[in-house]
């Protein structure tokens, strides 16, 4: 049996009736990423000899016959935005191509304290920004369904790890659907918490107001578990929140009876192809059947979504990356001979284009004379979409879009159109916007390429879109297939 | 809020010899005040905020800004700038806001400083300052809390070190109105300040230290206009005594431009304290772009009317009360309570040894004689030194009983402050009990007047200050310790003989 292509729940029972060991798991994943990370390109460092030794002290610890927890000796990956103590931390950017952080992330301490087993550090869109992972300043990572496409993006490396079997579970994080486009081009199951449910201490900020961090896994329990072991106020982040979280496994229930549905029009207009939106009302009449109803609504505001969060997000990522500037860490320019001149250079060589783009806009933005014109305006704008989303609750228990307007693209073929590579996040953004949850699993498959449906829910209410996500999985077999990564699978 | 006449005061500046017939200029100061909160760790992190420290030892990945740190305010920060905000009569914003002010310098290691911009703490305050018998009230736009940067090490070389151990150490800002006109006001607003900081406990005052800053901006107007000339800020005044020769020159100096056909340029100046002089550092033609918004990283503070209550209750009896009561309740002269009372730790020293020696008004004839004096030469606050409430009162209690003489207890009072011993020990020590047995005393007078016949002939002739002078020789042969009351009496004895 290959060990890689199990679930974390799955490989939990055969390591609790000491049918397998944590080295065999993570041995299997380390030659899974062998074999076919030279195609993928999921990885921007494999922690191999620090994973077998961390699983070997696990199967210590399990051989001694302790309780162990749903996480316990299972190989997870990390997206490379999030601070690792002594592992290589380079938000995929040249500007810190050697930087080691003296520290771990909440998440990645979490996991650890869960005895989940790191294997490795992955791609992503350079300081989170952008769709396709092809804004990584060092190579792009390709869709494991089809390598000639992207795996969408930031967290690209995470989804297509998960979806080759290079890790069984991973984290990522979503600005603007950061998780969730890519898992559902990847056709994978992945979550973006409400805003503060998960700490970020730890998270190399992109847009402080809009980053979560979330799981990218094979199913929806494993999305639970994950969620359960990395979950909950953290002192070291002042915006999290300490509201308790649930036990997360009772929601996964095969029952979505009297459930309400909302279908925000708006979400099925904006370049969404009849494809994945087809495979998207297929999804909701089978929910239907299930049980639930649903209605369709009208969320004017949607149309002004994009823009505001293209003015929100540069702007704040403009003051966070603010701090890379050769003094400290990180990459410095040979070439300064006086302070400013060393700022401006380093960041120069440092940052792509992407990253520049957005600092400028940002910067542009923030600027006395326009900060009225613009930031506070997308706040008043931003206030709106959380209202009509309250509104929405009022009626609904959750509401159900595309994930995408398209399934993956090929690599290279948006790379010279920036509009039409940000409309890939339009049905994503305004989750971020609000702050609630959302969760995107697959639903359907065109031409081979995985669909991804996106149920969106109150905020704080993780449970009920698991449910429902829970519930469409038990009924359909979308999340069983994989992909062929090598010709010979 | 209370409105301060900004006009009206007459300026000794103006009265400089400019020549009669010259145009008479007023100046108008505003004071940003920087203090260092008194908090045992940084704004945002747990790292300790001492002074000191090995060179970045005193860190952490919040306030070294590295990747992916975040800050969490420091609670007690807080509360001590709304103690200061209400002690300083200003009103408390019940909503509040951290804004990243952004702006690239190698000392800071975010490139932006957490501070705050259009929901400060604290606006709309003010306090009265007397100069020459005239009180005015100064106005306070705002107070606010921010975090100090690192410090910039030039070491001669072409490379500079920096070192982050203030980064992130709480900072409250105080923004003063242009209310101020002359180099006195400007000292003695500085002045009130600082004692008010020190009585809350928020502050050291130690401005030699760097922990307690101001930055005033002065410009000059011709007397009678509203019309604000063009301003320049001083920077680097470690004294008050700084304060107000960088402010004067700063006066004189922008006059003299002014009568001399000139003009002013917006500038940041540096006092030099040994030249006394003040320099250009850099100017400030156009305004900064701080690009200022709100920070994401930290939750808005809402400050509920009870939240407010608490810190009022909290508050020690300023030095404005407490100087009134020390008039009403010791029966000393306002002059003395008001220099008892310009730090807390003084008026407690005072009020402790009243208590167990009530002759309030000796207490502080000693208070601000010897005391001060001692505590100048050697530098130091009455809380660094040795001398202890109980001891200065024993003192006190030993001249009132005719155990030792006033002159001794002051080279008594000396050895106390150099060790630390009680008056006991040392006059034991030393044997320098006063002597006031006539028999002890017989003998020496007698050898005087012996030693003496001339003199005694001038005494007997009607010359009575000759008389003096055998006192001095008894004082002399006893070291001091005679009782003077005695020796004169012995001596009016034996000479009317």
């Amino acid at each position: 049996m290959d060990l890689s292509k199990l679930t974390a729940h799955e490989l939990h029972d055969m390591l609790k009736a000491r049918k397998v060991s944590s080295r065999e798991i993570t041995r299997s994943v380390l030659d899974r990423i062998s074999a076919v990370d030279p195609q993928v390109r999921a990885y921007m460092t494999i922690t191999e000899e620090e994973a077998l030794k961390a699983a070997q002290a696990i199967d210590e610890v399990i051989g001694q016959g302790t309780e162990i927890g749903p996480l316990t000796g299972i190989p997870v990956a990390i997206k490379d935005n999030m601070c690792t103590k002594g592992v290589l931390t380079t938000c995929s950017s040249r500007i810190l191509h050697n930087y080691v952080p003296p520290y771990d992330a909440t998440v990645v301490q979490r996991l650890a304290c869960a005895g989940a087993v790191m294997v490795g550090k992955t791609n992503l869109d350079e300081f989170a920004m952008g769709s396709s992972t092809e804004n990584s300043a060092f190579f792009p990572t390709h869709n494991p369904w089809d390598l000639k496409r992207v795996p969408g993006g930031s967290s690209g490396g995470s989804a297509a790890a998960v979806a080759a079997d290079e890790a069984i579970v991973a984290l990522g994080s979503d600005t603007g659907g950061s998780i969730r486009q890519p898992a559902s081009f990847c056709g994978v199951v992945g979550m973006k918490p409400t805003y503060g449910r998960v700490s970020r201490y730890g998270l190399v900020a992109f847009a402080s107001s809009l980053d979560q961090i979330g799981p990218l896994t094979k199913d929806v329990t494993d999305t639970a578990l994950m969620l359960q072991a990395v979950a909950g106020k953290d002192p070291m982040d002042s915006t999290s929140v300490d509201i308790p979280v649930p036990d997360l496994t009772a929601s996964l229930r095969n029952d979505i009876r009297g459930l309400k549905i909302g279908i925000p029009k708006e979400f099925f207009a904006q370049g969404v192809r009849p494809e994945v939106s087809d495979a998207v009302w297929k999804a909701i009449e089978l929910l239907k059947s299930l049980g639930a109803d649903y209605r369709e609504i009208e969320m004017p505001i949607m149309e002004y979504t994009l823009p505001t969060y293209y003015l929100l997000a540069p702007s704040e990522a403009s003051s966070n990356l603010a701090r890379y500037d050769g003094v400290r860490y990180g990459h410095r320019t040979k070439h300064a001979t006086d302070v400013l001149t060393m700022f401006s250079k380093t960041r120069d060589e440092g940052f792509g284009a992407e990253v520049k783009q957005r600092i400028m806009i940002g910067t542009y933005a923030l600027s006395a004379g326009y900060y009225d014109a613009y930031y506070l305006k997308a706040q008043k704008v931003r206030t709106l979409v959380r209202q009509a989303y309250d509104e929405a609750y009022k009626e609904f228990d959750v509401l159900i879009s595309p994930t995408a307007p398209s399934v993956a693209f090929g690599i290279g073929e948006k790379a010279d159109d920036p509009m039409e590579m940000k409309l890939a996040d339009v049905c994503t953004i305004p989750v971020n916007m609000a702050g609630i949850p959302a969760i995107s699993l697959p639903c359907g498959f065109h031409e081979g390429l995985p669909i991804g449906m996106q149920i969106m829910g109150k905020p704080f209410d993780e449970e009920t879109i698991l449910r429902v996500a829970y519930t469409f999985e038990q009924n359909t077999d979308h999340h069983t297939k994989k992909p062929n990564v090598m010709r010979n699978e | 809020m209370r409105k301060g006449k900004t006009s009206g005061y007459v300026l000794r500046i103006t009265d400089y010899a400019l020549g009669s017939q010259m145009t008479e200029y007023e100046a108008v100061i505003g004071m940003e005040v920087h203090a260092e909160l008194l908090t045992q760790s940084k704004m945002f992190c747990a790292c300790t905020s001492d002074f000191g420290g090995e060179p970045n030892s005193r860190t952490c990945p919040v306030c070294l800004g590295l990747p992916g740190s975040l800050p969490v305010a420091n609670k007690l920060a807080v509360e001590y700038v709304m103690r200061a905000a209400l002690a300083l009569n200003c009103e408390i914003n019940a909503y509040s806001v951290f804004h990243r002010k952004n702006y690239f310098y190698p000392d800071m290691v975010k490139n932006y400083q957490i501070s705050q911009y259009d929901y400060p703490i604290g606006v709309n305050g003010c306090i009265d300052i007397t100069v020459d018998g005239i009180t005015k009230p100064i106005r306070i736009r705002r107070v606010h809390l921010e975090e100090d940067t690192g410090k910039l090490i030039h070491t001669g070389t072409d490379e500079s070190l920096v070192d982050y151990n203030r980064s992130g150490v709480p900072l409250m800002e105080i923004v003063g109105e242009a209310d101020i006109r002359s180099a006195d006001e400007a000292r003695e607003y500085l002045v009130r300040l600082r004692a008010i900081l020190t009585y809350l406990g928020v502050n050291d005052g130690k401005m030699e230290e760097g922990s307690l800053r101001c930055e005033p901006n002065i410009s000059i107007r011709q007397k009678g206009t509203e019309k604000f000339g063009t301003k320049t800020e001083l920077k680097n005044l470690n004294s008050f005594r700084a304060v107000y020769r960088g402010i004067d020159y700063e006066i004189e100096r922008q006059e003299k431009a002014l009568q001399g056909g000139g003009r002013i340029i917006q500038e940041t100046r540096r006092w030099d304290d040994l030249r006394g002089v003040t320099a250009s550092m850099r100017t400030k033609e156009f305004e900064q772009e701080y690009r200022y918004f709100p920070d994401p990283d930290l939750v808005p503070m809402n400050f509920s009317e009870q939240d407010i209550q608490v810190q009022r209750r909290a508050l020690p009896e300023l030095p404005e009360a407490k100087k009134e009561r020390f008039v009403a309740e010791y029966g000393i002269p306002a002059y003395d309570a008001e220099i008892l009372t310009n730090t807390r730790a003084f008026a407690d020293f005072f009020e402790e040894t009243v208590k167990l020696f009530p002759d309030a008004k000796t207490v502080s004839n000693w208070m601000m004689g010897e005391f001060t004096r001692l505590l100048n030469a050697a530098g130091i606050e009455v809380t660094e030194s040795r001398i202890r409430p109980k001891d200065m009162a024993g003192l006190l209690k030993m001249i009132s009983d005719g155990v030792i003489s006033g002159k001794i207890a002051k080279t008594i009072f000396d050895e106390m402050f150099e060790t630390g011993k009680s008056p006991d020990e040392i006059v034991k020590a030393r044997g320098m009990t006063q002597v006031t047995g006539e028999a002890e005393l017989y003998p020496v007078v007698d050898q005087v007047i012996a030693e003496n016949p001339d003199v005694v002939a001038k005494i007997a002739a009607g010359d009575a200050k000759a008389m003096g002078f055998l006192v001095g020789q008894i004082m002399k042969y006893t070291q001091g310790r005679a009782n003077p009351q005695v020796v004169n009496k012995l001596l009016r004895e034996r000479l009317v003989q």
